[in-house]
């Protein structure tokens, strides 16, 4: 490789262009600097996207070891250094994320009006903190990429969400926090057992299995809030409804992908003893919210809100696939969680076409919209469909694979996730019948426009980007399959080479 | 008999005699000389900074065993040389202002000044409470400095008669030391413990008794919980300027006196001492959390602020290690420069030339002044302990050395806490930016202001960069506490 930071490259260049955003913010004008931040932002996350390709073209496919490495001492007293990487676990996660930054500054174009600067502004820090957290080597610079998140998007549901926009923040700063402060603790207790904080130092440490339990009830308590896992995932409708479109994407897209990433990075290769303990308990709270949540999904009057219940329906599917812990399962996850990061979030994004129109995001609000917007109803339709999983699209892949997977480690559990399938075709069916199909009734309706080449610009990679998952998965599952396949060997070896996790050293003795 | 060693002592014979030369400048030039007093006294600050800046590292004892200058000692010195400097440069508009532009002010906290730096440098149970008595005087008087205002003169009357009591507390607590071990002096103490302990006896119980009443006494000083019910009255009472520099300077001195209290003459009685500062850590945690929920005037919020960060700090204390002591001086740096920002902040509440305390009064300050909305939002997230601010650090150090010490417990019942405390501090951030704006504060808010602003948001933008070498500082600062 080059000697050139590419990671840190990508990772800072959006907090670049935050920066230059505030200082050309002060112009008299208050449209010029609307303007001005709108252009920015976009060129800002337009070029990141950019030089983040290079990751996708240059990224070694025939190993599993972390590539574009940089390390640079930062608390050399408690051995703390500024260390990134990826492998096929993380880098798609950071396409992902430089993917949908331009996407949702050019959904916010005209949807946001007021204070325009500090949302830019925000969007890109967030990004900066989103990418850093793929890319960290580190627990401790992971967990303030991690924890860091929270600033912007407190803000962005707080101060350009709607009605309930206050409670909505706060209940996703409050849980999120609680969850992860947990975790901290438990990285500090890790760096004393290990002695450093190095992620692939820690990878190859083998905790003391009466420890492995507690540490992974910690990760665990801020993940499961984070992915979010049945029943703590009740911040989730909240913060959805209430956030501006743009961060409803973001959201679903990368934020919720932040804990299925710390399941695979750390849960799993760092306490497998108590991750092997803990699976059947993951998979009874992952069938729970498949099933559970799809049936509340069914029953939703809000577009959005029933697309956040999906998300997190969508979600129990990833736990079970990282937590059968073999080649298919994993697979399955990672390739389920991209795909429903390009589906919820052009889902977000399709809702918010109709709510700029009509500022509703109550599905008895509209009806035959097939009539006025044939585009519109032919996209919506794709990521319908892809979410339900038909095959062909992304959504088929990630399920299947799972299925596959979580078939060989236990039936039943194939089996009642399975039923989830059926039933998320029911909702998202049901939903665009209503939408878009029926006789248009509504006054207000027979003047609604089809899209604007703008809103059009936005989904057409994403519909690409659906297709080429669903007809051919390879060019993805060669990236990752590599360091899933070495993830799952050691698994197998530490479970093998132990007698279970024990109880009788839980409490710790002074 | 250790000798004089008088160059040990030379920034506090600076302010001491400083101290008088103003006074008595002060009373040839009557109030019209305020301002060049106050710009006198902030100098003489900085000299003695520069001064303890330039023998950092050293670790000499003097006037007769009374004295220690060591690099805990001096960190700790330049944090509440920071902090007084800084909260007089901050108090000059408005005790011009609001009338009480008396030549005093300064001379006063010039005074209480000294009396910490004494404290931190305490070496014996006398010099302990001298330097304590000085400090405290002098704060009983600025608490009442408006003293034709009721509420002023109701927190100066408040603080001294709890002070007075905490002294006693204190006295007694030390009456009973000297009683059961025949010494008062730092070391003697700290040998006698150590005898005590290689012979495998329990200290005599008079002793730890008195160490009790020692550690209430100090806990009254830091406003520790259950001991804290002085200072949100206090805080709200007092001029604002006044109650900025109590939430700085002096509790920095007063945790540091703590600290080596505990650690040197103490520290081989850690089992006797560590549960009651692992109880007021716990309890200053969780009430400063919780009862900050329900207020509404911004000072009192601070107060309960102080009090949960002041049992963040004694989390590490609570551990009683060097990691422990060196999470304490980084907390302390941080929070004083949160503070320090944030009480700029509320000096410049003002409406309509009246100034105002209640946090309604912040609605939708990110409109009408960006910049100030900016840099009290990142105090209040850095507060709240969320990284990359500077906060989260301090929590990170502190909560180390109580996983290294094996108190989970308090480290998990600490956390939480603090997600509690978050609540709050995301309430004023809430007030400022997602609500619409009332009435904007006037303007301008004085250069002086701005600089102290734009000053402490960089710090706790920036402190990330720099945390290596800090951190190199405050395990210099620790292991001077140790080694003795």
């Amino acid at each position: 490789m080059t000697g050139w930071p590419l990671l840190s490259t990508i990772t800072f260049l959006p907090l670049a262009g935050a920066l230059i955003i505030l200082l050309i913010g002060r112009h008299e004008d208050e449209a010029v600097v609307a303007k001005n931040a709108r252009y920015m932002a976009l060129w800002t996350s337009f070029v990141t996207f950019i030089v983040s390709l290079f990751l996708w073209t240059e990224f070694d496919r025939g190993t599993a070891d972390f590539q574009f490495v940089e390390k640079v001492d930062w608390i050399p007293a408690f051995n703390i250094s500024y260390h990134m990487g990826v492998d096929g676990i993380s880098m798609m996660f950071v396409l992902l994320s430089t993917l949908l930054t331009p996407l949702c500054v050019l959904a916010s174009w005209d949807a946001i009006q007021s204070r325009v600067k500090e949302y830019m502004v925000a969007f890109l820090v967030l990004e900066t903190l989103m990418v850093g957290m793929f890319c960290a080597l580190d627990l401790v610079v992971f967990y303030i990429f991690f924890e860091g998140v929270l600033i912007p998007m407190f803000l962005i549901i707080g101060i350009w969400g709607g009605g309930r926009r206050v409670y909505a923040a706060f209940k996703f700063f409050l849980y999120t926090l609680l969850g992860s402060v947990l975790m901290l603790l438990a990285i500090l207790a890790m760096y004393f057992d290990a002695g450093t904080t190095d992620i692939p130092t820690l990878l190859a440490h083998g905790f003391p299995a009466s420890m492995q339990t507690w540490l992974w009830l910690a990760f665990f308590a801020s993940f499961a809030v984070k992915i979010p896992m049945w029943p703590v995932h009740t911040w989730l409708p909240d913060a959805h409804v209430e956030a501006p479109t743009a961060g409803s994407v973001i959201l679903a897209g990368v934020l919720l992908k932040m804990g299925g990433y710390g399941f695979l990075r750390f849960s799993l290769p760092m306490m497998p003893l108590a991750s092997d303990f803990f699976a059947p308990f993951v998979f009874t709270l992952s069938v729970v919210a498949v099933i559970y949540t799809s049936l509340v999904a069914l029953a939703q009057e809000d577009m959005k809100k029933l697309i956040a219940y999906s998300s997190v329906a969508h979600m129990g599917f990833v736990t079970i696939g990282i937590f059968v812990a073999n080649q298919q399962g994993i697979e399955g996850a990672i390739f389920q969680m991209l795909s429903h990061g390009v589906v919820s979030a052009a889902l977000f994004l399709i809702v918010g076409v109709v709510y700029d129109r009509l500022h509703t995001r109550l599905i008895a609000r509209y009806d035959g919209l097939v009539e006025r917007m044939p585009a519109y109803a032919l996209v919506f339709m794709i990521f319908m469909l892809a979410s339900v999983g038909l095959p062909g699209t992304s959504g088929f892949v990630g399920e299947f694979l799972v299925l596959v997977g979580a078939f060989q480690v236990n039936t039943w559990v194939a089996l009642l996730a399975a039923t989830g399938m059926v039933l998320g075709a029911a909702y998202m069916l049901y939903l665009y019948r209503r939408v878009i199909f029926g006789k248009m009734t509504k006054d207000d309706l027979k003047a609604i426009l089809d899209m604007n080449w703008r809103e059009q610009a936005v989904f057409a990679p994403l519909v690409v980007l659906v297709f080429w998952m669903g007809i051919y998965p390879a060019s993805f599952i060669d990236v990752m399959s590599l360091s899933v396949e070495r993830l799952v060997e050691n698994y197998q070896l530490a479970l093998a080479t132990s007698e279970g996790p024990l109880f009788a050293g839980l409490w710790p003795s002074r | 008999m250790p000798e004089l060693n008088l160059s040990a002592v030379l920034p506090e014979l600076l302010l001491a005699v400083a101290g008088m030369l103003l006074l008595i400048l002060g009373v040839f030039r009557g109030n019209s000389g305020t301002r060049l007093v106050l710009w006198l006294t902030v100098a003489i600050f900085a000299v003695a900074f520069v001064i303890i800046l330039g023998s950092i590292g050293r670790n000499e004892v003097a006037l007769g065993g009374l004295f220690v200058a060591d690099a805990f000692g001096d960190f700790m010195k330049l944090l509440a040389l920071i902090g007084s400097a800084v909260t007089l440069i901050m108090s000059l508009r408005f005790i011009e202002r609001e009338d009480m532009a008396r030549f005093e002010f300064p001379v006063l906290i010039l005074f209480a000044t000294l009396g910490m730096l004494l404290m931190i440098s305490a070496n014996d149970l006398l010099s302990l409470y001298m330097g304590l008595e000085l400090q405290s005087l002098s704060l009983y008087v600025v608490a009442a400095f408006r003293r034709d205002h009721l509420r002023s003169s109701e927190a100066g009357l408040k603080y001294f008669v709890l002070g007075a009591l905490s002294s006693g507390m204190l006295l007694y607590g030390m009456s009973m030391i000297y009683g059961f071990a025949g010494t008062t002096s730092f070391e003697a103490l700290a040998g006698l413990m150590a005898q005590k302990v290689a012979a495998g006896d329990a200290p005599p119980i008079g002793l730890v008794v008195g160490l009790v009443f020692l550690s209430a006494g100090l806990a009254f000083k830091i406003s520790a919980v259950p001991f804290h019910m002085w200072t949100p009255d206090v805080y709200e009472g007092a001029p604002t300027p006044v109650t900025a520099f109590f939430a700085t300077a002096p509790k920095v001195a007063a945790m540091a006196l703590i600290v080596r209290v505990m650690i040197e003459p103490f520290g081989d009685l850690l089992a006797q001492w560590q549960q009651i500062i692992w109880f007021i850590s716990l309890a200053s945690m969780v009430l400063g959390a919780v009862a900050a929920i329900a207020q509404t005037n911004i000072k009192r919020l601070m107060a309960y602020s102080s009090i949960g960060h002041i049992g963040y700090a004694l989390v590490g204390l609570a551990a009683g290690t060097e990691e422990g002591v060196r999470g304490i001086l980084l907390y302390l740096t941080i929070y004083i420069f949160m503070n320090l920002g944030t009480f700029a902040c509320i000096l410049c509440m003002r409406q309509k030339d009246v100034m105002v305390e209640g946090i309604d009064d912040l609605k939708g300050l990110s409109k009408t002044h960006p910049l100030m909305a900016f840099a009290l939002a990142a105090f209040m997230f850095s507060m709240a302990g969320i990284p990359p601010l500077a906060g989260f650090f301090g929590k990170l150090y502190i909560f180390l050395a109580a996983i290294e010490a094996g108190l989970y417990y308090l480290a998990v019942l600490g956390v939480v806490a603090s997600v509690v405390g978050a609540f709050y501090y995301l309430r004023i951030v809430k007030l400022m930016y997602f609500d619409e704006p009332a009435e904007a504060f006037d303007r301008p808010i004085g250069r002086e202001m701005s600089l102290i602003l734009t000053g402490s948001t960089v710090v706790v933008l920036l402190l990330i960069i720099v945390l290596g070498p800090l951190l190199d500082g405050t395990a210099m600062a620790a292991a001077s506490l140790f080694e003795g």
